[in-house]
């Protein structure tokens, strides 16, 4: 009796451990990603917009402790705050007064400096579509498998972001490199981080699958800075990015934090402006994404003594054919800027004819003036 | 139809400007005095505020400590001046120099038209004393400046001691984003105008002045310290410059903000800002307080040694130190710090200060009427005039009633000359007015018992009132004009006046307006019909020579320094020489000005007074 109850309480283990191992390798490839890069762009130069930089800094430290290599992150600063001369301490920019925390550091790899910072880089490092010479350190090198995070900061308004003094990207463009990316399949999830002045008013255009957007203050409001320091003599960080760097430090890559904990970042009594968020886009339940799905890079690893039957995703295909040959289907990559089909170009022609329709009213004119001047008579010469 | 094409409605225009010109001429005056005086009213002032976004709100924390130090450097530099007997040039050179700023001279000579006798100097001779201290990583592109003048006898010593550790303070830091020049002049204004000149490669005033041997970069803003005392118990802050030229307001309000900072008092025109603003003894307080900047202004010499800076577009105030009987005293670390605050904020500009106002009035340190606000007091006087040319052209235009003058086919040239020559003849006089009194000095001096100086104000005075005399000889020896060619000469005047006024007021509106006040009255009213004897007795209280007199008086008593008569002669003579000078050494222009343009127009209103 106790060896058939032992027997069957094996057995039900067994199946519930089998079927547990089913969940999990289930869970395994829940998330959809494979990669994870981030670009993290500040925008605004001049030594009185130190926090800018201090914020990119930051979320780049954050990003680069849990896991996101320097080859898989694009950073763009459009000042040098360390080597500025009116830096106190040179080759430092700290997030905390009293010099607490130099988000500096001695490894950071900045892509895009200074003046390359601009919103034609902007788009083109998202789209893709950069000339053939440019390095990998400034390309988005992503697929779709991919989860990114971008990160941006700098002055605002409603509906726009000001880069370096001269110019603007409008929430319409933004969206519009989104879905250039979706439909180039170079991403699997975006998450959209923006920390400016009505920062909400950039993702209300969004309108592409897998985008969840986060912004530091509703249209109408402004994010504020949040504190001094005495000896810099500027502010060293925004209120939401501050706390955004709070509540990142306790996160480390086994952390199952989810994005519905991110939402909670900043609430209105510390940040004086309202954080919103949008995540109608996104297909997922944002209590199952993870924080580390985008801030991180985590390898899963799951040790199990178990054998999984994965299930053959790759059918044969049954082919006839007619001919001996097997027919090979040429295979040849999508055009990355399809220009002919949108313009509906003609082929170019080898050498140059005059139009169809010049040369038969050419002659058609020289017909009619030979005969009005000679007449109608000459007609029956012609023919 | 429009209002000017429809004959009716013109001509009915027309008949309500002239009936009504001389009652409406009343009402502007009046408006235009009264929005004068309510530009003090504390409702009708902004408060001031920081417009440029690189000295923005963000404070650093001052940490100067050495007051005391600067102080001893002071009481050594005051030992050495005695002994060298005006600038101590060696000791100088070796105390900047140990402090780590690369130090150089400069020598300058000038001798002046006639002698000084408020500063008792004619022949000058000088040497200015800088050094550079360098921005540990900048390119040497942009230079900031502090300076202090080395005064004779005890006189700003202590400015030269808080210079001097400031200096080695900001030598230690790694901050500056721009070279830091420490300048010592003699010979205050003299000297600074040689040391300007020769940074800038420009001779401009016909000083010899050795050249600069080592320069810094554009220069961004400018600073000038005077400091008597060991402690303070407020700080005064001098604005206005050559030709009533002001800084940006930003310096101002850089000043004003690190003052509430640090709590040291701080006051403009040596008067202290008051919160009773609804009060009549508040309103007047603020009234003399912008009186005071209106008559500063209008002199148009330079009130600090800053003044000369701004005719390079150097935006630069003075500050003084000022030691009167309170109990709160402020010792010289705080005001090291407070220089160290302001100079480390100048240090955040990315270019020239430009985003406030360059033209303003201060009735208090913390509110301003900017030119938006002021111009219409005078743009009330100018319209005055303008609405007598409309009248006099109205006049001009109508035929006469009964014809005595002679046939319109002759009117036309005796027209012309008869304006033109009083007009030439005025000028001349004034021409007179402006090269005589130097020329002269010696002839003067040889048949006078009297100094070159006196000489010079009192040939002045002479040629002026030699003006006075001329329509009585200026008709002799011509044809007898048309009787109403004075109306012409009058048109003519109006315009001229309202001119010359308007072109003053917009560069210099202090002067614009106080000469305008005085002007116009006589502009308007005066016609040959007028009763003689009293008409020419006002013209000659409002000519400009009875303003300055009365002007001299007034900032006596707004300085709350009254004089009696005889020492206002003498002040009046002695401003009279200043302006002379300044002319010749800086280049101010309110006395040619006066000499070449207001007195000939005056004249040609005196002409028209006489006319037969």
């Amino acid at each position: 009796m106790k060896i058939l109850t032992l027997l069957s309480l094996l057995a039900t283990h067994l199946s519930a451990s089998s079927v547990n191992i089913e969940e999990n390798a289930g869970q395994f490839f829940s998330s959809g990603h494979t990669n994870n890069w981030a670009v993290l762009v500040c925008t605004s130069r001049f030594w009185f917009n130190y926090r800018h930089v201090a914020n990119t800094l930051s979320v780049y430290r954050s990003v680069k402790r849990l896991g996101i290599p320097d080859s898989h992150i694009v950073l763009m600063l459009a000042d040098d705050m360390a080597c500025n001369h009116r830096n106190p301490k040179p080759a430092t920019v700290f997030s905390h007064k009293n010099m607490e925390l130099n988000v500096y550091g001695d490894d950071v790899e900045v892509d895009y400096r200074g003046y390359e910072v601009t919103v034609e880089n902007f788009l083109r490092v998202l789209t893709g579509r950069l000339p053939p010479s440019t390095p990998r350190s400034k390309r988005l090198l992503s697929d779709d498998r991919s989860n990114i995070l971008i990160y941006l900061t700098g002055h605002g308004g409603n509906g726009f972001l000001k880069f370096q003094d001269s110019e603007e990207i409008s929430n319409v463009e933004l969206a519009d490199a989104f879905e250039q990316m979706w439909q180039k399949r170079r991403y699997n999830e975006l998450l959209f981080i923006i920390d400016t002045c009505q920062g909400a008013s950039m993702y209300e255009r969004f309108y592409s699958p897998n985008l969840m957007a986060l912004a530091s203050s509703q249209v109408g409001e402004d994010s504020l800075s949040h504190q001094p320091d005495l000896a810099i003599g500027v502010h060293l960080m925004d209120r939401y990015t501050f706390y955004l760097l709070e509540f990142l430090e306790d996160i480390h890559p086994s952390s199952k934090a989810n994005m519905n904990d991110l939402f909670k970042v900043c609430p209105k009594s510390q940040c004086v402006s309202t954080p919103g968020h949008r995540t109608d886009l996104f297909l997922r339940d944002p209590g199952s994404a993870l924080i580390t799905d985008f801030f991180g890079s985590v390898r899963k690893v799951e040790i199990t003594m178990e054998t999984i039957n994965l299930t053959e995703p790759i059918q044969q295909v049954e082919q006839n054919f007619v001919n001996e040959e097997r027919q090979k289907e040429t295979y040849s990559y999508v055009d990355q800027l399809p220009v002919s089909e949108i313009i509906h170009q003609k082929p170019k022609q080898k050498d140059w004819h005059p139009p169809d329709g010049f040369i038969l009213g050419l002659w058609t004119l020289i017909l009619l003036v030979f005969f009005k001047t000679y007449g109608m008579k000459h007609l029956k010469h012609i023919f | 139809m429009g209002l000017l094409s429809d004959p009716n409605r013109r001509r009915a225009l027309i008949s309500l400007l002239t009936r009504l010109n001389a009652p409406i001429c009343v009402v502007c005056y009046m408006a235009g005095v009264a929005w004068f005086m309510g530009l003090a009213f504390e409702p009708f002032t902004l408060r001031t505020y920081m417009s440029e976004n690189a000295m923005g709100s963000t404070m650093v924390e001052e940490r100067f400590p050495a007051g005391e130090r600067a102080l001893g450097t002071g009481r050594e530099f005051s030992a050495h001046k005695k002994k060298a007997g005006g600038m101590p040039v060696d000791w100088l050179v070796k105390t900047m120099q140990s402090r780590g700023l690369e130090v150089f001279t400069q020598r300058f000579s000038r001798r002046l038209p006639f002698p000084d006798e408020d500063k008792e100097r004619y022949m000058v001779k000088g040497t200015n004393v800088y050094g550079i201290l360098r921005a540990p990583r900048a390119p040497r592109t942009e230079a900031l400046v502090l300076s202090a003048p080395c005064s004779p006898g005890d006189d700003n010593n202590q400015a030269v001691g808080v210079l001097l550790g400031l200096a080695q303070y900001f030598r230690n830091q790694v901050f500056w984003a721009k070279d830091i020049i420490f300048l010592v002049n003699e010979h205050d204004l003299i000297g600074m105008q040689a040391w300007l000149e020769g940074y800038h490669h420009t001779n401009t005033t016909g000083m010899d002045w050795s050249p600069l041997q080592g320069r810094g970069g554009s220069i961004q803003a400018a600073l000038s310290l005077e400091l008597s005392s060991d402690v303070v118990t407020s700080l005064d802050l001098v604005l206005e410059g050559l030709n009533g030229q002001l800084p940006n307001l930003d310096l101002a309000n850089l000043f004003y903000a690190f003052c509430q900072k640090i709590g040291v008092l701080c006051t403009t025109q040596g008067k202290l800002q008051r919160n009773d603003w609804d009060s009549v003894s508040g309103y007047s307080h603020a009234v003399q307080t912008m009186m005071l900047m209106v008559m500063k202004q209008a002199s148009g010499r330079p009130w600090g040694d800053h003044g000369l800076f701004l005719r390079y577009h150097i935006e630069a105030a003075t500050i003084k130190g000022i030691n009167s009987f309170r109990q709160y005293k402020t010792d010289a670390t705080t005001i090291g710090r407070l220089l160290e605050g302001m100079y480390r904020k100048l240090n955040n500009l990315l270019e020239r200060l430009h985003q406030s106002y360059f033209f303003y009035l201060m009735p208090s340190l913390s509110h301003f009427v900017s030119i938006g606000y002021y111009m219409p007091a005078f743009g009330l006087l100018a319209l005055i005039l303008l609405l007598r040319a409309l009248d006099l052209w109205i006049q001009l235009a109508t035929p006469p009633t009964f014809n005595l003058n002679p046939p319109p086919s002759q009117m036309s040239s005796p027209g012309v000359l008869s304006v033109l020559t009083p007009l030439v003849i005025s000028h001349l006089t004034g021409v007179a007015l402006y090269t005589l009194p130097i020329h002269f000095q010696e002839i003067a001096v040889e048949h006078f018992p009297v100094s070159e100086t006196e000489a010079v104000v009192l040939t002045a005075i002479a040629v002026y009132t030699a003006g006075l005399a001329l329509p009585h000889n200026t008709h002799r020896g011509l044809f007898v004009p048309p009787f109403n060619g004075w109306k012409v000469l009058k048109l003519v005047a109006v315009l001229y006046l309202a001119v010359l006024l308007g072109c003053t007021a917009l560069i210099n509106f202090s002067l614009g307006f106080i000469l305008a006040l005085t002007l116009v009255p006589v502009a308007a009213f005066v016609t040959p019909d007028v009763p003689k004897a009293l008409s020419a007795f006002i013209m000659v209280i409002l000519s400009p020579a009875c303003t300055l007199l009365f002007s001299v008086f007034l900032f006596q008593e707004l300085q709350e320094m009254p004089v009696s008569f005889l020492d206002g002669w003498m002040l009046y003579l002695s401003v009279i020489s200043q302006g002379i000078l300044d002319h010749a050494l800086y280049g101010s222009l309110v006395y040619p000005l006066v000499a070449l343009l207001v007195y000939p127009c005056w004249l040609l209103f005196w002409n028209i007074l006489f006319w037969k």
